[in-house]
């Protein structure tokens, strides 16, 4: 009796750190594949780089072109942009690989830190505006 | 011995060993004023004889003479940077990897030394067929930078890549990479003879900090140099 008591007690302390585990996991998702794909040009602190590289910290193009950025992200950009009065022209390419749940969790990064405080998406209005992107050309 | 007494004395041990490291690295640190840096690379022993006694020099391994074209057209050779203390890396301006990163940190060093003639820049493309003389004006007028301190410099594509060899920078064309070239990330310090007197990762802020103090270094034994 006591024994089955401490294994009932073992696996479910295992599956609560799972489950906690998973969780932060999801947290940091965003800001993971913000390293991952994003960091190398918008840099650490989203600051981009002069004239060539967009910021990202504190832009006003994540407000202003809100339901775009999803695109943005799966197809990447090409052709002049202006993000806080400075036109840029440099093409971003895009990550095709990744998912809408993905998407979502990387762009909930962006919006709300780097000094940002912009409202949060959905995975279903994500998914809907993945699903209207404009064709990429060239592609 | 008390098991708690021999606890506190090992710890105070411990704790006494560190704070003896950190001072002994600190004073090791501290005594800038006279260090000097390394020639880095080959060197060869060439003998001479003056006045019938032979002589030995030590030969070592100088960057040669080039000639490159900068973002206004201007020709760049040996005569630029003569004299003077020169940082150097190769990049193309496509390159989605690591040169954002390895520019945001060359900007630190202009925004350091940009009032020094002493000092200049030379980003060297490794992609001349697509970095072209104007593709590199747009490039450094949106960095904002001058050419004359910070020169981004196109040429012939084998010229290029010898010098590279010449800088111990690695690079090559390569389909599997990002951008389609693989090259690492390093800045090279030339000193006024064209030798090599450190390598840096010039996507690293740590590294970046450590070559601004060591161009403070070059400068100095320059300066003492000339007196």
């Amino acid at each position: 009796m006591k024994k089955s008591r401490f294994i009932v007690g073992f696996f479910g302390a295992l599956a609560l750190i799972t489950l906690t585990q998973c969780f932060t996991d999801k947290q940091n998702q965003g800001q993971k594949l913000y390293v991952q794909h994003c960091l190398s040009c918008h840099m650490e602190d989203g600051s981009g780089l002069r004239g060539l590289i967009p910021p990202i910290a504190k832009a006003d193009y994540l407000q202003t072109h809100r339901d775009e950025l999803a695109c943005l992200i799966r197809n990447g950009a090409d052709g002049p942009m202006v993000v806080n009065g400075i036109e840029y022209n440099k093409e971003m390419p895009g990550v095709h690989t990744l998912r809408e749940d993905e998407i979502t969790n990387l762009l909930n990064y962006i919006q709300t830190n780097f000094g940002n405080n912009n409202k949060r998406y959905t995975m279903t209005e994500v998914e809907e505006m993945l699903d209207i992107c404009p064709v990429p050309h060239g592609k | 011995m008390n098991p708690r007494i021999n606890y506190i004395l090992k710890q105070t041990i411990v704790a006494s060993a560190f704070i003896c490291a950190s001072a002994l690295t600190y004073s090791c640190q501290s005594n800038s004023a006279d260090q000097t840096l390394p020639i880095l690379g080959s060197r060869e022993p060439v003998e001479r004889v003056v006045d019938g006694k032979t002589i030995v020099d030590t030969v070592y391994h100088q960057i040669p003479d080039f000639a490159f074209t900068d973002q206004d057209s201007q020709r760049v050779t040996q005569e630029t940077v003569a004299g003077k203390i020169y940082v150097t890396d190769f990049f193309f301006t496509t390159c989605p990897s690591i040169c954002p990163k390895m520019k945001s940190q060359m900007l630190r060093i202009y925004e350091a030394y940009k009032d020094n003639p002493n000092v200049v820049l030379l980003s060297h493309t490794i992609d001349p067929a697509h970095d072209t003389v104007a593709v590199l004006k747009e490039y450094a007028d949106r960095l904002n930078v001058e050419t004359a301190k910070w020169h981004f410099v196109t040429g012939d594509r084998d010229s290029i890549y010898d010098m590279a060899l010449q800088y111990f920078v690695g690079v090559q064309e390569d389909d599997q990479a990002e951008g389609g070239f693989a090259h690492s990330g390093d800045f090279m310090l030339i000193d006024q003879n064209r030798h090599i007197r450190g390598h840096y990762h010039g996507t690293e802020q740590e590294d970046v900090d450590r070559l601004i103090k060591d161009m403070e270094i070059l400068l100095k034994e320059q300066q003492h140099e000339e007196k």
